[in-house]
C-alpha cells in the first residue's frame, strides 16, 4: 500500500475525505437530496403499483427538478432518485429499504405500493426514524400503528371507515324512499374484501337492511356469472362487491349482459380506474364505487392535466389513490422546506403537526391521518365524482337509481 | 473420530463463533444480507438432506416455510417465542409425517408435481378458515425479537442442520437411503424399510424449514397467505440446492451463497432487467454445472495433478 501511496496523493484523499464530510455536515453545502424507493415492477403488485405509484413519484420528482429542486434554506437542490424492485415480496422490500439506507444513505424514502408491504417496512423505517407516508394502505389497524410508529403516516383510513360511510349513504337515500332495503353483497376472499365484508355486515344490519345474499368468491375466480345470475333473481336494491379491479370488471361486464340494474350499484378497487371508463364508456354513468375525488375542483383539474402529460402513452391517475400519493408528496416537500433541511426528525414533527396546502385541499394531520376521505364515488358524466361523506368539500349528489344499461 | 474429523469440526466451530459477531458489525444492512444468507443455506441443506440422496425433487419447501411463519401469526403474541418455534417445528414434523406417508410411494415428476400442489392445497386451506371462519385476512406480527435474535437463531439452526446432516450420513438411515437413491428395489430386497426411512428424513428436513418460516416471521410484521407461500422460495431453494450439488451436505451452501448474493446484487444494480439476467444465468448453470459446483470440485480435485484428496462415499 504506502509504496504507491506518495504523500501527494494522500494529501489528495484527505482533501476528499475533508470535502465529503464538509458536504455531509453543513446542510446548505448540500447539492442534491437523494429520495429512494422500492416499488413493484414484477410481481402480483405490478399493477397497482404502475397505474397508482410509480407515474406519480415520476411526475412529483420530473416536476419539482424542473423548478429547480428542493428549497433548502435560500437555495434549491435537485432531487436524486436510487430506486429497486421489491418484486411484490416482503423480505426484498424490508432487504432494498435497509439498503437504500446503509449503503445508498439516502435522505428520504418513498413508500412501496400496496397494504402488505407498507407494514412490512414499517418497523425499519421506524427504527432509522424515517417518515413513512403510506398512502396506498387500508388498514383497521392504521390508528394503533400511527402510536406505535409516530413516524408514519396513515392517508387512506381505515376499511372500517369506508364501509361505516358507505352504509351511511344508503341510510340517508332509504330515508328520501330512493331505494328500499334488499342489499345483495359479495366479497373477494382476500385482505380487502374480508375487511370490508366483515365492517359492512354489522353496520347494514344495525340500520335494518336486509342482507339477502352475503357470499364470498375465492381471489382468481373466471366466472362470476353464477353470482351475477343469483343475485338477479333476489332482485335486491342495493348491489354491494368488495372486489378486486379483475372481478370488478368482470362484475361490471356480467351484470351488463345479464340486465341485472339494480338502483345502486357499487363495485370495489378498480372502479376509480380509467381502465374502467375505457371498458364500459356510457354505461359506466351512475355506478359507483370505493374512492373518488373532488373532479370539479381547479386542483384536481390541473393535477389531471399534468399526469396526462407526464405519464407514458398519457395514462390517466386513478381517482382514488393517485391524487392522495401525489399529496403526500406535496407534503414531504412542503415539510422538509419548512424545516431548511435535513432533519428527519423535525420533518417528521412537521407532518404530525403542520398544515399543507395539496391537490386534494388543505390537508392537516390528526394522530399522523387525515380527517377526510373520499369514501364513495360514482361516474357522473365520464368523471369519478366524490359523493360520501356528503360533508365533504366538492361533494356531488348522487344519481340514484342507476340509469339503464346501454348497448355498448 | 480421526484427526481429520476433529480438524475440520474445530474449523467449523471456530467459523460459527466467529458468524456470531456479525450483528456487532452494526450495520443493518450487512445484518439484513447475513440473515438471507444463512435462512437460504439452512432451507437449501435441508432441502438437499432428503432430496439429496433419496432423488425425489420436493417442491414443497414453501408450504413448510409458510405453515412455520403462520403459527408465528397465530401464536406469536399469545405464547412465549421458545414455545411457539416449539409449536411450530411439531405442526411442520407431523404435516410432514402425513404427507410423506401418502405421497413418497409416487415418484418422478409425480412427486414434484404433488408437492408443488400441496403448498397450493395448503394456501387454499388457510385462506379458507381466515375467510370462513376467523374472517380476518392478513395477520399482525408484533413480537419483541429483533434483527440481531432472528440472525442468532438462524445461525444456531445452521450449525444444528449440520450436525444432524453428519450425523445422519454416519447412520444406518442415512446409508439406507443411499441405497434407496440408487435403486428403490434393490433396497426392498435387501431388507431396508425404505417407506420408514424416506418419511422419517422427509420429516426432518420438514421441521427444519418450518422452523426457518418460524425465525424470519417476525421480520414482516404482517403476514397473509400469498407472502407465506410464496412459491418463489421453492424454486430458489431448488436452484440453490442444484448449483451446490445436492449429493453432499456441504453441497448446497455452495449454491446458496453465491446465489444469495448474485439476486442481491443484481437486484440493486438492475433492478430493471433482473428476471431476465437470472434466466440467462440458470441457463449457464444447467448447461455448464449439471453436478453443481460440490461436482465441479469433485472433478477438479480427481483429475490428475489434483493431488490426493480421500474421495468419502457420496
Amino acid at each position: 500500500m504506502t509504496t504507491f501511496l506518495t504523500r501527494r496523493t494522500a494529501l489528495l484523499v484527505a482533501a476528499a475525505c475533508a470535502a465529503t464530510l464538509g458536504l455531509a455536515a453543513v446542510a446548505q453545502a448540500q447539492t442534491s437530496i437523494k429520495i429512494g424507493y422500492a416499488i413493484s415492477r414484477t410481481g402480483p403488485n405490478t399493477g397497482g403499483a404502475a397505474v397508482t405509484t410509480i407515474p406519480n413519484y415520476e411526475l412529483w420528482v420530473k416536476e419539482v427538478n424542473a423548478a429547480g429542486g428542493i428549497k433548502l434554506g435560500d437555495k434549491r437542490v435537485p432531487i436524486e432518485v436510487v430506486q429497486y424492485d421489491d418484486r411484490s415480496n416482503a423480505e426484498e422490500a424490508v432487504r432494498a429499504l435497509e439498503r437504500l439506507i446503509n449503503q445508498d444513505k439516502v435522505d428520504f424514502i418513498l413508500p412501496p405500493w400496496g397494504t402488505g408491504l407498507n407494514l412490512a417496512v414499517g418497523p425499519t423505517l421506524n427504527r432509522e426514524g424515517y417518515p413513512h407516508l403510506a398512502a396506498t394502505a387500508v388498514t383497521d389497524r392504521a390508528p394503533e400503528l400511527a402510536k406505535r410508529w409516530p413516524n408514519s403516516f396513515w392517508m387512506l383510513g381505515t376499511s372500517a371507515d369506508a364501509a361505516k360511510t358507505l352504509v351511511e349513504l344508503l341510510s340517508k337515500l332509504r330515508d328520501e324512499k330512493k331505494i328500499g332495503d334488499t342489499v345483495a353483497m359479495v366479497s373477494i376472499a382476500d385482505g380487502f374484501g374480508i375487511d370490508l365484508s366483515s365492517a359492512a355486515r354489522p353496520a347494514l344490519t344495525n340500520a335494518k337492511f336486509k342482507l339477502a345474499y352475503d357470499k364470498s368468491y375465492p381471489i382468481g375466480t373466471q366466472d362470476l356469472a353464477p353470482i351475477v345470475n343469483e343475485i338477479k333473481a333476489l332482485n335486491p336494491d342495493v348491489f354491494i362487491a368488495f372486489s378486486y379491479p379483475p372481478d370488478t370488471l368482470a362484475l361490471t361486464e356480467q351484470s351488463r349482459i345479464t340486465g341485472f340494474n339494480p338502483k345502486i350499484f357499487y363495485t370495489g378497487v378498480g372502479t376509480a380506474f380509467p381502465l374502467y371508463r375505457q371498458k364500459f364508456g356510457k354505461n359506466t354513468e351512475g355506478v359507483m364505487g370505493i374512492g373518488g375525488w373532488s373532479g370539479d375542483s381547479p386542483a384536481i383539474k390541473d393535477y389531471l392535466a399534468r399526469h396526462k402529460a407526464s405519464a407514458a402513452n398519457g395514462a390517466e391517475p386513478d381517482r382514488w389513490a393517485s391524487a392522495v400519493t401525489y399529496a403526500s408528496l406535496q407534503m414531504l416537500q412542503q415539510a422538509i422546506e419548512r424545516v431548511g433541511k435535513i432533519d428527519r426528525a423535525a420533518v417528521i414533527k412537521d407532518l404530525q403537526t403542520g398544515s399543507f396546502d395539496t391537490v386534494i385541499g388543505k390537508v392537516k394531520l390528526e394522530n399522523n391521518m387525515p380527517t377526510r376521505y373520499w369514501w364513495v364515488g360514482q361516474w357522473q358524466d365520464g368523471e369519478f365524482y366524490g359523493i360520501a361523506p356528503a360533508g365533504n368539500e366538492g361533494a356531488r349528489t348522487a344519481i340514484v337509481p342507476k340509469p339503464a344499461w346501454v348497448a355498448p | 473420530m480421526t484427526a481429520r474429523t476433529a480438524g475440520l469440526g474445530a474449523l467449523a466451530l471456530a467459523a460459527f463463533v466467529l458468524l456470531a459477531f456479525v450483528p456487532r458489525l452494526g450495520n443493518a444492512y450487512y445484518l439484513a444480507l447475513a440473515i438471507s444468507l444463512l435462512q437460504y443455506t439452512v432451507l437449501a441443506t435441508a432441502w438437499g438432506m432428503f432430496s439429496g440422496p433419496t432423488r425425489y425433487v420436493s417442491l414443497a419447501t414453501t408450504a413448510f416455510f409458510g405453515v412455520g411463519a403462520y403459527t408465528v401469526a397465530v401464536l406469536g403474541e399469545i405464547l412465549p417465542w421458545p414455545l411457539v418455534l416449539l409449536i411450530a417445528a411439531a405442526l411442520g414434523a407431523i404435516l410432514a409425517a402425513i404427507v410423506g406417508l401418502s405421497t413418497l410411494r409416487l415418484s418422478g415428476v409425480y412427486f414434484v408435481i404433488f408437492t408443488f400442489g400441496l403448498t397450493e392445497l395448503i394456501r387454499q386451506l388457510v385462506v379458507w378458515f381466515e375467510v370462513n371462519k376467523s374472517r380476518v385476512l392478513g395477520r399482525y406480527v408484533f413480537v419483541d425479537i429483533t434483527q440481531a435474535d432472528i440472525y442468532w437463531q438462524l445461525l444456531a439452526l445452521t450449525a444444528a442442520v449440520f450436525l444432524l446432516g453428519w450425523l445422519i450420513a454416519r447412520s444406518r438411515l442415512g446409508f439406507a437411503l443411499r441405497v434407496i437413491g440408487e435403486d428403490e428395489t434393490v433396497a426392498k430386497h435387501c431388507g431396508i424399510n425404505t417407506t420408514f426411512a424416506k418419511v422419517a428424513l422427509f420429516t426432518i428436513s420438514a421441521t427444519v424449514m418450518t422452523l426457518v418460516g418460524a425465525i424470519m416471521a417476525p421480520r414482516w410484521t404482517y403476514i397473509e397467505p400469498s407472502i407465506a407461500f410464496n412459491s418463489m422460495i421453492s424454486f430458489q431453494v431448488l436452484i440453490m440446492a442444484l448449483l451446490g450439488g445436492a449429493h453432499r451436505l456441504w453441497g448446497p451452501v455452495l449454491g446458496a451463497v453465491p446465489l444469495t448474493l448474485l439476486f442481491e446484487l443484481l437486484s440493486a444494480r438492475f433492478p430493471n432487467t433482473f428476471t431476465i439476467i437470472l434466466g440467462c444465468i440458470f441457463l449457464l448453470i444447467v448447461y455448464m454445472l449439471p453436478r453443481g459446483v460440490a461436482g465441479l470440485f469433485e472433478k477438479l480435485a480427481a483429475a490428475p495433478g489434483g493431488k490426493t484428496t480421500q474421495r468419502v462415499a457420496a
